[in-house]
């Protein structure tokens, strides 16, 4: 063992109570931390998740009508006062084929799938209900969205007879698996389809509102015979949906909107709820490092003759500096590994407070080794800052003085 | 005569800044290998300021301090730590070893030092100087179980452990009862015929300063007078 090691460990191991308390301190310090990251963190992770599960990560469609107003005005031509958007008729994406393929390549993208979405209504008997028509090709958008585990009855099946509703809209309808519900658009168009199964994606405006047919059976609906209005993507990492939604429109001048154009208000949430807890981490480092200096601080000064006397017997400067270096160190090591259990201890306490009905924890807590590593190094660095300024000053101890006056 | 291992040429020590007080007045003094000297003279005549400037733990206002021929005034602080470690030893009165540790780490403490970590044959070392102050038996106990006595004898084994050509000792029986000073004293001049090592040993008891080889006297912070024992 160096000399240095040995020596601040002797240190730290005689001063008893002090070492206690200040591990102590920065246990609780760390396990603030790791608590906080660890259950911001599983808020977060669930929030996205849940908005994530019923959602694309991109959604890329034909570009919207635009009006070109005339803005000079020229002999015989009147300037329009107030320009109005046109109604927007659904279109194709024109070559989609080809734009299926280039998205596919693009080497963030992981999982595309092209669909047809209108407005449509849904008959039976007396009920009339507005619903949002999805046509899709399950193989595709099996990889999009999982409909598969969120089936309550029947199965997701959608083919030239099959359609699948959502349970709120099935008990509107008063229909359940194996029924018969008419389809029919605006544009006149009607069909009639079995119900194959009834989904439930846990938002009752979803589950009242989507339908999904076969891509075909939406084209021949929506007269949109060949073509697809839109095309829905997965990215490998959701936080990088943006920047390749804005890649997609540069490339092909499609309109394309990631979930988090769409999901301002979300992000912004989660970016102020990150923010708040960095900032109550920083404070608690903050706290934690004067404790280890301070400590130390009062170490140097009981110690000085004991600094003194080392210095007598030749050592150097720095192995004194080293020494003190080294006790921060290791009070910030130890002290998160004792911190890191409690938070952990903590988070799961916390957790099984309270429960969902499926069992689940309504405060998800996301407790990965990164965490634990990430705040073991902070602790430890810390600790090795926080050390500085007092082994500075032991270094600077005089040993003539200290002998003198002991 | 062999080279002198310490010479001091017109060497002055003046302390503070704003009020100043010269406490040593242009010493000039030649030690010899293997010398047992002892350094006398009333409280305050800057006995344990010369040693400090000896030690080099202070450095001089003014003149020149040749450690085996080589002047010490360019060294920088590690430099001098570190002809600390290899050419000097130290006893002290007061606090003299470590508590943390234990009788065989207190001596082992300038190997470690000087090496950075431990070595093959440092424990051994360590333990065969305890053995010969008669502490082998106390190897294990942390230094602050044992006697003042015991304390010193087991710094006078520190001092000596990576056989440096001196050893200073301030005052080293001025805490201690007569018969354990006499003890520790008995033990100083052996090892030092022993290893062939110089001390200087600050001493208020004229007893003791009879035994030495040499007898230097400070007064108002001169050497007064410089005698040779001759009986040694
Ligand atoms: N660091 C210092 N600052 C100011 N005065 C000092 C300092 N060290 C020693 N002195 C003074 O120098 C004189 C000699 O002290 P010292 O060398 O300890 O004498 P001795 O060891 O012979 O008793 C004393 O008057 C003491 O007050
Ligand atoms: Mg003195």
């Amino acid at each position: 063992m160096p000399f240095e090691v040995l020596v601040a460990l002797r240190f730290l191991r005689e001063g008893k109570i002090q070492t206690i308390l200040i591990l102590s301190g920065i246990g609780v310090g760390v396990a603030v931390i790791v608590f906080l990251s660890a259950l911001i963190g599983g808020l977060q992770e669930s929030l996205i998740e849940r908005t994530l599960g019923t959602q694309a990560h991109i959604v890329v469609r034909a570009p919207e009508d635009l009006v070109r107003p005339v803005t000079q005005g020229s002999p015989g031509l009147a300037v329009a006062p107030r320009v109005e958007r046109p109604a927007q008729r659904l279109r194709s994406i024109v070559g989609w084929p080809q734009t299926l393929e280039l998205l596919l390549a693009l080497p963030r993208v992981r999982a595309a799938s092209p669909t047809v979405a209108g407005a449509a209504f849904a008959l039976r008997g007396l009920a009339n209900r507005s619903v949002a028509l999805r046509g899709i090709e399950p193989s595709s958008f099996r990889r999009i969205i999982d409909m598969g585990p969120r089936m309550t009855a029947g199965e997701f099946r959608v083919d030239a007879t099959n359609a699948v509703i959502g349970v709120e809209l099935a008990a509107d309808l008063g229909v359940s698996v194996g029924d018969k519900v008419r389809l029919e658009t605006p544009a006149g168009r009607s069909e009639v389809f079995l119900v194959a199964g009834v989904f439930d994606v846990g938002n009752k405006d979803l589950n009242a509102r989507w339908v999904f047919v076969s891509l075909r059976a939406a084209q021949t609906l929506l007269d949109l015979a060949g073509g697809i209005s839109t095309i829905e993507l997965k990215v490998a990492e959701i936080f990088d949906a943006e920047r390749v939604a804005e890649e997609i429109v540069a490339r092909t001048g499609l309109q394309a909107d990631s979930w988090m154009k769409l999901n301002q208000q979300l992000l912004v949430g989660l970016r102020s709820q990150s923010a708040s807890s960095w900032m109550i981490q920083f404070f608690v480092v903050v706290a934690v490092a004067l404790g280890i200096a301070s400590v130390l601080v009062v170490s140097v000064v009981q110690k000085s003759r004991e600094i003194g006397i080392l210095k007598a017997m030749g050592t150097r400067t720095v192995q004194v500096v080293r020494i003190f270096l080294v006790q921060g160190t290791v009070l910030g090591l130890a002290g998160s590994v004792f911190g890191s259990a409690l938070g952990a201890g903590l988070s799961f306490f916390f957790a099984s407070l309270a429960k969902n009905p499926d069992g689940s924890a309504t405060f998800p807590v996301n407790l990965s080794p990164g965490l634990f590593l990430g705040a073991t190094a902070i602790a430890t660095f810390t600790g090795l800052l926080a050390a500085v300024a007092p082994a500075e000053r032991a270094a600077s101890l005089d040993p003539a003085e200290v002998i003198r006056y002991g | 005569m062999a080279d002198p291992l310490v010479v001091l040429e017109g060497v002055t020590k003046s302390f503070g800044t704003e009020i100043v007080t010269q406490v040593l007045h242009g010493i000039d003094l030649a030690i010899q290998p293997a010398e047992f000297t002892a350094l006398a003279g009333p409280s305050g005549s800057g006995k344990s300021t010369l040693l400090n400037l000896l030690g080099l733990l202070d450095r001089p206002t003014s003149g020149r301090i040749l450690l085996a021929g080589r002047d010490t005034s360019g060294l920088s602080d590690d430099e001098r730590s570190a002809v600390r470690g290899r050419s000097l030893g130290f006893v002290f009165q007061f606090h003299h070893l470590l508590p943390e540790f234990t009788a065989l780490e207190n001596v082992m403490m300038p190997m470690l030092a000087a090496k950075g970590r431990e070595e093959k044959g440092m424990r051994e070392r360590a333990f065969s100087l305890l053995d010969e102050i008669g502490l082998a038996d106390r190897a294990s106990y942390r230094a602050t179980k044992l006697s003042g006595g015991q304390q010193q004898r087991v710094a006078v084994a520190r001092a000596l452990v990576l056989e440096p050509p001196l050893v200073l000792a301030d005052e080293p029986t001025g805490n201690l009862d007569t018969e354990s000073g006499a003890q520790v004293f008995e033990l100083l001049r052996r090892v030092s015929a022993e290893h062939r090592t110089a001390f200087l040993v600050v001493t208020h008891d004229e007893r003791i300063a009879a035994r030495c080889d040499r007898i230097l006297t400070m007064v108002d912070g001169r050497i007064r007078s410089d005698e040779r024992n001759a009986r040694t």
